[in-house]
């Protein structure tokens, strides 16, 4: 599904990723922990497309494409799904709206004919079932006005909507009470098939009780310095990330 | 009517000249007004950037280059012209360089109005003719008073409410450069109400400078919403003045959208003069290319317990420029005004420019008044946000200016002219 092979990245003259490698296969589900300012949101925004980054180093094949060659709308035309740690507000433009707007580029850009309006708004219905979003949500504008868990729960309807073949979840779990990550983890499982992959960006094991990964990786000073099954989180979780900074830190 | 001419501008006077040779007598405008407008014009000329009020509106400039000469000659227009200008939701009404148009005017279905060529007009209606705006308070009021055409009177009956909106199409169908002075008057007597969409287009093949002036009288209780729809094309120079008088409990809205024309410049002058009254003046504009869209208002608070809101936004392309200069000015016996303002404006390019000036002039110690102002590229952070849902740059665009304009197009309470108005808003992008 995607091959990440020393990726390399800075913001101004500061590099943060510092040779990322990781691969995920379809069917998959990666989690990457790390304490705060490791890099995780970095690389999640250089693999959607973000111009303030530059990429100096390294590869991304995405299947069987170079991910970093293609433009962010044609990263996510492609298939690749980001749900945004802190989604953005966009007053006057309606939900439902944007999501008609993205749905049908998706498919113009597979040579596919824009979607009927009647089996439209049947899947709005069905998907927002899903993440137990309120009707009235997806007629208001973009995010506006939406709680913490009311946009987080957008997202997961956003990626309901566009089935992406890979779905990045930045943080997903930040700032929601119990009820909501439940919500979210459910239709974040829900949408879980052999064809598509997720990568769970996450600082706390707590998402993980919800959604099962089957790596983990750990995310230190812009590499993964180490790797392992679910069991790592937990790992993580009981000694804390002092560990990891200690050992790391000597060898940097 | 003889003019002696001795003024400072040869601008001013080579104008004044050439108008002089096609005009007739104004007959509806007083004695005195027509005195008065070539006094001012003498006076202190075509206002150029010298005078501050017209800082980023050079108009004499506009005249010295672009109309050196005036032909005066038009193109007669017919009604397969007209009909795609028309509203079905209204009544349309046809004024064609300058003079109201009878027979490509529709027949009044709806009664309780009356629609009168200034030409025609009794004394008891002529009086009110120049009664707000003065010759002696502006130049472009005072051309207007001195070489208008034939404009129209318009009334709506005491107790009247139109069941349907009233449509003035302007038209200017010049063969060669010419200069359009439209005037008009409209009086809602009280208690009535009524819309009125006011839509400008050039059909012509020559440049036009259209000075138009609109007096706007609001008896007591009485609601008038105006749309003013202007799509002149870049052969298109204007200034359009708007006096309106507010009265006791009387409501008067304005929106006004700008999608075209190589110069635009409004006056909008509301005077709020008798209490408990409200206005409300909305403005969107964009321009592109070289364009010059200047809107400035004036509200003038002259007596206690009014409101007035305005908002204004604008996006500027290109080399465009945008002004928004609105001046709040409340009395000192205005106590418990409320005055609100806001202008925001979308810079699209690096040489496109955006001018805006708030102006509150308070001589009153009990009031509320608020302005706010912001200019700014097109937000990147929403831009991303679109584009990582497969939407395109173009698109995503698009998208975000639409929902910028959506606040002023929405207040056009007419489907039909809305989708228009959304029709011609996407073309201007």
């Amino acid at each position: 599904m995607i091959t990440i092979k020393n990726l390399h990245a800075s913001i101004g003259e500061k590099e943060i990723l510092r040779g990322i490698n990781l691969e995920v296969k379809a069917g998959e589900i990666h989690a990457i922990m790390g304490p705060n300012g490791s890099g995780k949101s970095t690389l999640s925004s250089v693999l959607a497309g973000r111009e303030d980054y530059d990429v100096t180093a390294g590869e991304v094949i995405f299947n069987g494409k170079n991910l970093l060659e293609l433009s962010t709308e044609d990263r996510a035309r492609e298939g690749l799904f980001l749900a945004f740690q802190y989604p953005i507000e966009i007053p006057g433009v309606s939900n439902i709206n944007f999501l008609r707007t993205a749905l049908n580029e998706i498919r113009a850009y597979h040579k596919q004919e824009d979607i009927s309006a009647k089996d439209f708004l049947a899947m709005v219905k069905e998907k927002q079932a899903l993440v137990e979003l309120d009707a009235k949500l997806t007629n208001r504008s973009v995010n506006e006005g939406f709680s913490g868990g009311e946009k987080k729960r957008n997202e997961i309807f956003q990626m309901a909507m566009l089935n992406p073949k890979l779905a990045i979840l930045d943080e997903t779990d930040s700032g929601l009470d119990i009820d909501a990550l439940r919500i979210v983890a459910n239709g974040v499982n829900k949408l879980k098939s052999k064809d598509n992959a997720t990568i769970l960006i996450t600082h706390y094991q707590r998402l993980l009780d919800y959604i099962v990964p089957d790596f983990v990786h750990i995310l230190y000073k812009g590499r993964i310095v180490k790797s392992g099954g679910k069991e790592l989180a937990l790992e993580m979780e009981a000694k804390g990330y002092d560990e990891i900074k200690k050992e790391f830190e000597i060898a940097d | 009517m003889s003019i002696k001419i001795d003024t400072k501008s040869a601008v001013t006077q080579t104008l004044l000249e050439q108008l002089q040779k096609h005009a007739s007598k104004v007959e509806f405008m007083p004695n005195n007004e027509i005195v008065d407008a070539i006094r001012l014009l003498e006076d202190k000329g075509i206002p150029n950037n010298k005078h501050e009020d017209y800082k980023y509106c050079n108009i004499e400039s506009v005249l010295r280059k672009e109309f050196k000469t005036v032909e005066q000659s038009f193109n007669e227009l017919t009604h397969d012209d007209i009909a795609p200008l028309k509203l079905d939701e209204a009544i349309n009404m046809v004024v064609v360089n300058g003079n109201y148009h009878l027979d490509l005017s529709e027949k009044m279905v709806v009664k309780r109005f009356n629609i009168l060529p200034l030409n025609d007009l009794f004394p008891a209606e002529k009086n009110r003719i120049a009664s707000l705006a003065k010759s002696k308070t502006d130049a472009l009021i005072a051309l207007n008073s001195a070489f208008t055409g034939n404009g129209f009177f318009l009334e709506i009956e005491k107790d009247a409410v139109l069941p349907m909106p009233i449509h003035i199409i302007y038209i200017n169908s010049g063969k060669q450069n010419n200069v359009v002075n439209t005037r008009n008057f409209i009086h809602v007597r009280e208690n009535a109400e009524v819309t009125i969409v006011e839509s400008f287009y050039n059909l012509g093949t020559g440049k036009v400078f259209s000075n138009f002036v609109s007096e706007k009288l609001i008896d007591e209780n009485a609601k008038l919403t105006c749309y003013t729809i202007q799509t002149e094309n870049e052969l298109t120079y204007s200034v359009n003045t708007n006096q309106v008088s507010v009265n006791k409990y009387a409501n008067y809205t304005n929106t006004t959208l700008t999608l075209s024309g190589e110069l635009v410049r409004n006056n909008h002058n509301v005077e709020l003069v008798g209490e408990n009254c409200e206005a409300s003046l909305n403005g969107l504009f964009i321009t592109n290319g070289n364009q010059l869209v200047d809107n400035h208002t004036l509200i003038d608070h002259q007596v206690p317990n009014c409101q007035s809101h305005e908002l204004y936004k604008g996006i500027a392309k290109d080399k465009s420029t945008g002004v928004f200069n609105g001046k709040i000015f409340v009395r000192k016996d205005a106590q418990k005004t409320n005055a609100y303002q806001s202008s925001k404006n979308i810079l699209l390019s690096d040489s496109a420019t955006i001018n805006t000036k708030p102006q509150l002039e308070i001589y009153a110690d009990d009031v509320k008044c608020s302005h706010g102002t912001s200019t700014g590229k097109i937000d990147e952070d929403a831009l991303y946000y679109l584009k990582a849902r497969g939407i395109g740059d173009d698109n995503a665009r698009k998208l975000l200016l639409q929902a910028f304009a959506q606040e002023l197009i929405n207040k056009l309470e007419i489907e039909s002219l809305q989708e228009r108005v959304l029709h011609l808003f996407e073309k201007a992008l």
